[in-house]
């Protein structure tokens, strides 16, 4: 049975730099995947290539993307553009840069009913209206007079997801969706997005913050330098990670919840992604780090059913991982 | 002046502070309290940790420790002594002990200065602190006390990554001997690996030197992990306070509460399903407080009394101050 959407093998390059080198993952109807992954690893590249968003300077350099089962990457421009808003839709940290600020929100929710459904103006603003309640905007009939700078940033955010839903796709990509918001209106967002899951959206998120996937995805990939190093069920990564990396991220995110815990940062800094260091890019950064690590490249392999990481050490980690249980609650 | 032990380095008296707006071209000009009343203090060697959301007014108390804004009552006092009342050149011996560590490393630092120029420049300014011959010593050791290279002191901040502009910042400010840094989110726009590195430097130089941090904060993950005390900002007061495990394991104040309910965690793949506190809508402006309790709006507890009295930051048999006329510990299932 193959999946809704599914990635196989993909590499973007950025410039001269191999910024995505061969990442694979696959998502279902109602099930959130999230990709995680510091400043630079090519987690909101992947999703951008899967879109056909890419930036000029960048082009999908080998891998393929299948979508319920054609491929998009063989799709010509305007067809991919049909299935984007249709089908897939995105949203992005910063609303308040994504939206017009000279027009009406309600208009700008309008405008998928007028250009994709041919709508008249008045049913498009009813439906914008509606799907404006819908994503929990209250008060809508009367907010959808208002201008993007009237809307605070949870507001703007959820006019975004609004847009994003209209046309009801399938498959929604959040790159950071709440990275901008405060807490507790990220919560606020995040609970939305679980119940958008729920009624069987299927959805990517990207990022940075292990708290925000723990709270929204089933499933992971952690990216480190343009590569996918795990990735498992949220299940089994979070308490036993089966790469160094997975488990010095967790270990270096500061928790609310545990106060017995301290937090461990990863010596070193990321690798320049023009000059990355032989055999596995972590190794310099690595305290399982050996002989081998700094010649050959690991591959991501499977390590347990359902689990695959990109470290020759894995079963050694896996262990490790198992034994520390950071658990505590 | 006797300085006692006893002082505390920072104590902030009811401040209030704020800005003059004028709504509309024609319109009224008037003054918005960022900052309603807030007391706190910092002890020697101590990190309290200012925690808030957007528009709180944390960072307008920054401002206001670092005199860059004049507060429009209370006192802010450095040692002991009312900084309000100072003439310039007092303000500026004192502002000597107090450094800053700002968010954003790209921006903080001079592009066109070399390390070297960029931590020298306080030295050319107060004299006195390091005698000359004894710059690039100083430089080098403090360039190693916080993990860069001595021999990069002549490159300039573009040849750094953000991890290592922070770390030049850090050295920046040390480079005066402060008494007090001020670290406004200086770890917010970093990766967690390297936020986890720059939190551990900082403990690392509490130890060795002895400074006093006010560390100005949205993450509450942070906070747990750094503050030796908490002060929770809510609209321009201080809604709660105390030992930061305190605070963490017994939060008495409903918008406490509802903060660590709502904060991710790593831990919370375990119930990704559990409902967290919610609240209702956003914080209110600053520009139009709300009456009585200003968390009234959005609080789950709200009675009359709230809409009219404004509670006090005081113990109320929590063990810690709670500015809650119904402050107590958590009781389940007030999600909405």
């Amino acid at each position: 049975m193959s999946a809704l959407l599914e990635v196989s093998g993909l590499a973007v390059a950025f410039g001269g730099v191999r910024a995505v080198r061969g990442v694979s993952f696959s998502v279902d109807e109602g099930q959130t995947l999230a990709i995680v992954g510091e400043s630079g690893s090519g987690k909101s590249l992947s999703s951008l290539a899967v879109l056909g968003l890419l930036p000029a300077q960048a082009r999908v350099a080998a891998g393929s993307v299948r979508w319920d089962g054609q491929d998009l990457l063989a799709l010509e421009a305007d067809e991919l553009r049909r299935l984007r808003g249709e089908e897939l839709a995105m949203i992005f940290q910063d609303p308040l840069s994504a939206l017009n600020p000279a027009l009406t929100v309600g208009y700008q929710v309008g405008e998928m009913y007028r250009r994709r459904r041919g709508f008249g103006r008045e049913q498009a603003k009813r439906q914008a209206i509606e799907a404006m309640t819908e994503v929990g905007i209250p008060d809508a009939a009367r907010r959808a007079d208002a201008y993007p700078h009237e809307f605070s940033g949870g507001m703007r955010q959820r006019v975004m997801i609004a847009i994003a839903l209209a046309l009801r796709p399938r498959l929604l990509i959040a790159d950071e969706p709440t990275t901008a918001l405060d807490v507790t209106v990220q919560a606020q967002i995040l609970r939305l997005l679980r119940r958008l899951q729920r009624d069987g959206l299927a959805m990517i998120i990207i990022s940075h913050d292990l708290g925000v996937v723990a709270r929204t995805a089933q499933s992971v990939v952690v990216m480190y330098a343009g590569q996918a190093v795990e990735s498992g069920t949220v299940a089994d990564v979070y308490p036993a990670p089966a790469h160094p990396y997975t488990l010095g991220l967790m270990a270096a995110s500061p928790s609310a919840r545990d106060g017995g815990r301290q937090v461990r940062p990863i010596d070193g800094y990321p690798p320049d992604l023009s000059s990355l260091p032989g055999g596995c890019t972590f190794h310099p950064r690595c305290p399982f780090a050996r002989e081998r690590c700094r010649t050959e490249e690991p591959t991501l392999r499977q390590v347990a059913p359902g689990r695959a990481s990109a470290c020759h050490y894995a079963e050694e980690v896996l262990a490790r991982g198992a034994a520390v249980d950071h658990a505590g609650a | 002046m006797e300085r006692q032990s006893t002082t505390p380095v920072l104590e902030l008296v009811d401040l209030v502070a704020g800005y003059r707006l004028r709504q509309g071209l024609f319109g009224r000009r008037r003054d918005v309290h960022a900052v309603a009343g807030v007391s706190l203090s910092v002890g020697a060697g101590e990190t309290l940790c200012l925690v808030g959301e957007s528009g709180c007014g944390k960072s307008t108390v920054a401002r206001t420790v670092l005199s860059l804004l004049r507060p429009s009552s209370g006192e802010v006092r450095f040692d002991g002594a009312d900084v309000t009342g100072m003439s310039r050149r007092e303000l500026r011996a004192m502002r000597r002990q107090v450094q800053l560590v700002f968010q954003d490393p790209y921006a903080s630092l001079n592009p066109r200065m070399t390390v070297r120029e960029l931590i020298t420049e306080a030295w050319r300014i107060h004299p006195g602190i390091v005698e000359r011959e004894r710059w690039d010593a100083e430089v080098a050791g403090l360039l190693e006390r916080v993990g860069l290279n001595p021999g990069h002191a002549s490159r300039y901040p573009h040849q750094f990554s953000g991890g290592q502009r922070q770390r030049i910042c850090i050295a920046r400010a040390l480079s005066v001997r402060p008494r007090l840094i001020v670290c406004d989110e200086a770890v917010s726009a970093l990766d967690v690996s390297i936020q986890a590195q720059i939190l551990a430097l900082l403990k690392r130089l509490q130890e060795e030197l002895g400074v006093a941090y006010l560390f100005i904060t949205h993450d509450l993950g942070v906070v747990r992990q750094f503050a030796d005390r908490v002060a929770v900002m809510h609209l321009g007061t201080i809604v709660e306070t105390g030992e930061t495990e305190r605070i963490y394991e017994s939060p008495a104040h409903p918008y406490t509460q509802a903060l660590l309910s709502a904060a991710p965690s790593v831990e919370d793949w375990r119930e990704q399903e559990s409902e967290e506190i919610l609240l209702h809508g956003d914080a209110p402006s600053p520009l139009d407080p709300p009456s009585g309790c200003r968390f009234h709006p959005r609080c789950w507890m709200t009675r009359d009394r709230c809409r009219t009295e404004e509670p006090a930051l005081t113990d109320r048999g929590t063990g810690h101050p709670a500015a809650c006329h119904y402050a107590g510990p958590l009781v389940s299932a007030h999600t909405s």
